[in-house]
């Protein structure tokens, strides 16, 4: 392994990122308040509890996974089509690296930020409701996972787009409606029964019950499964970057 | 010597069939400075590239300082500096920044001293703190090269680095490269400027389409192929070379008023005492006498000629 190869592309990445500190945080933390004030202030005192917690509190798990997927996206796959972009890809390409040390680099300086703004938009929402986090390990334990995963799935994104219009409308298409349609505002048991079971389709879903359980101790579908869920999620992105590996698929002419 | 580079029966075909490297063979020895000249499209990138990791050869074996390219990827690849043909640079990125980050993905600890000579010797020392879009092209181009030598690598790849760049600073360039050469440094440029090749390479390769035509030393190459020119000025103009001089390879200069003499040099008699007695024996006399020596563009034009017959 060439370890300082993974350390250089890491830090180099970890430094883009907290030059455009403001922008890089400002946005989620903005975005996530205006959540709060519009569904947990002004609808959700017109909601019921559910199970026991606010409505407010309800959709804290929801709006961090949100945020912390969609940026593990945008940050990997933006990290990695930036070279290929600009042509600097070229130095990655004759240096003595391995494409896995390529993806620890990339993928693992995308999760961090996200990971980092996750915390934020916790550390945000304190501010505006009560919450009580019922198995603290756990929930850091489905956030660095779920924020990997995420970045493996965006890192894989930038290695395929051409063009940044690709790069935009995966989320855009795709990641965006099924994080909306996964229960990040809802619990999956206020859908009507047919709602329910099609919802077990969307692998978030899995993703944004396990997180929930993290902090309330309840869930739409038991933990394991979501732990089972979130680590097959794991396993394919991973199996895929290996196939690029081996095949140089999108890499080398 | 030892070689430092060996490349043998190379092809490389792109997706769309088109067979850009043609059965290439090159041997390269340590500290040498090869010039590889050619035509738009020879495949000198492609050459450079295939030998760097960027496209995948489809036959044939690679290796540098003795590594194989595929099988011992690290150690060659550690052994490789390259400058790309196009500036690709990030814009926003400090200039230190970049050439430290060259030298950890290379596998290099982080030596803050080297860096510094590096860039100082680069005179981008004064611009370290700046971001690459605020350098000129000729900055950024020595940007590129710190980039390529900031992990101290024993062959160094040079694709065109002095095209568009200003008489002095390809000056500069030449200094660099030959700078380098002391240090043992073996250097392979790209170039389609005969004067660069002439002006600092040991060796020539000249390619075409996809195929090395040859490779030679300079020196025997413009030798053995370097025909002199003898021209004898005349006092009074002629029309045509006269009777009694036609035995000799004589043609008539521009405006009459010349005979030119075409000799090889590295004949044991190049017939010039006799020429010139026949000429004084002819009556015409002469106003001056020179000689020239062909440049590597003639023969470099001459080989593309035949290469195209
Ligand atoms: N990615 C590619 N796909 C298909 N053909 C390519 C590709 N890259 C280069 N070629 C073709 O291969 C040939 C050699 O190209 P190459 O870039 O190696 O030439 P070159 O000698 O470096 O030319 P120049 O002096 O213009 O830089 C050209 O005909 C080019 O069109
Ligand atoms: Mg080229």
């Amino acid at each position: 392994m060439n370890w300082s190869a993974v350390k250089s592309i890491y830090v180099y990445e970890m430094t883009r990122f907290f030059r455009t500190i403001a922008q890089s945080l400002i946005s989620p933390v903005v975005s996530t308040s205006l959540y709060f004030v519009v569904f947990g202030a002004a609808i959700g005192s017109r909601m019921q509890e559910i199970e026991g917690v606010s409505y407010g509190a309800f959709i804290v798990p929801g709006l961090i996974m949100l945020t912390v997927m969609t940026q593990s996206i945008s940050n990997a796959s933006f990290g990695i089509y930036f070279p290929k972009f600009i042509g600097t890809f070229y130095e990655l390409l004759s240096a003595p690296v391995n494409f896995i040390e390529i993806v620890m680099g990339y993928a693992g300086a995308a999760a961090t930020k996200a990971f980092l703004i996750g915390l934020i938009i916790l550390g945000t929402s304190f501010l505006f409701v009560d919450i009580t986090i019922a198995h603290p390990l756990a929930m850091l334990a489905f956030l660095v996972l779920t924020c990997l995963s995420f970045a493996l799935f965006g890192f894989i994104l930038g290695i395929w787009a051409d063009n940044f219009e690709q790069l935009q409308l995966i989320p855009l298409l795709v990641i965006t409606p099924l994080i909306f349609l996964g229960g990040s505002f809802y619990s999956i048991t206020m859908l009507p029964p047919v709602w329910q079971t099609i919802s077990l389709f969307n692998p978030v879903v899995y993703l944004i019950s396990g997180f929930r359980w993290a902090f309330f101790g309840m869930s739409d579908v038991p933990v394991v499964t979501s732990l089972f869920a979130i680590a097959v999620f794991f396993a394919i992105c991973l199996g895929f970057v290996g196939w690029i590996f081996r095949t140089g698929w999108r890499i080398r002419q | 010597m030892t070689t430092i580079l060996d490349v043998q029966n190379l092809r490389k075909t792109y997706a769309g069939g088109f067979e850009a490297l043609k059965n290439i063979n090159l041997q390269i020895e340590e500290g040498e400075i090869l010039a590889l000249l050619g035509p738009n499209g020879a495949g000198k990138t492609t050459l450079i590239s295939a030998i760097c990791g960027i496209t995948t050869p489809s036959a044939g074996s690679i290796s540098v300082a003795g590594h194989d390219i595929v099988t011992d990827f690290r150690a060659a690849r550690k052994a490789i500096g390259l400058v790309p043909q196009e500036i690709a640079l990030e814009p926003f990125e400090k200039v230190i920044n970049t050439v430290r980050f060259s030298r950890g993905l290379f596998g290099k600890g982080r030596r803050d001293d080297f860096v510094e000579n590096l860039l100082r010797r680069l005179s981008l020392w004064d611009k370290r703190d700046n971001r690459i879009r605020e350098l000129s092209g000729g900055m950024k181009r020595r940007v590129l090269i710190a980039k390529a030598l900031a992990h101290e690598p024993r062959v160094l790849f040079l694709d065109e680095p002095t095209a568009g760049v200003d008489v002095e600073l390809r000056k500069d360039m030449w200094d660099i490269v030959a700078d380098l050469k002391k240090e043992g440094v073996t250097i392979i440029l790209t170039t389609h400027y005969i004067e660069e090749a002439e002006a600092i390479a040991d060796r020539v390769g000249v390619i075409s389409k996809g195929e090395i035509l040859l490779v030679q030393e300079k020196a025997k190459l413009m030798e053995q192929m370097g025909k002199k020119e003898l021209e004898v000025q005349l006092a009074a103009p002629i029309s045509d070379v006269p009777e009694s001089l036609r035995s000799h390879a004589l043609r008539v200069g521009e405006d009459g008023h010349s005979l030119i003499y075409t000799y090889d040099t590295t004949r044991e008699r190049t017939g010039i005492t006799k020429l010139l007695n026949d000429v004084a024996a002819e009556g015409l006399s002469l106003r001056d006498v020179m000689t020239r020596q062909s440049s590597l563009e003639d023969i470099f034009v001459s080989l593309l000629k035949e290469d195209a017959a």
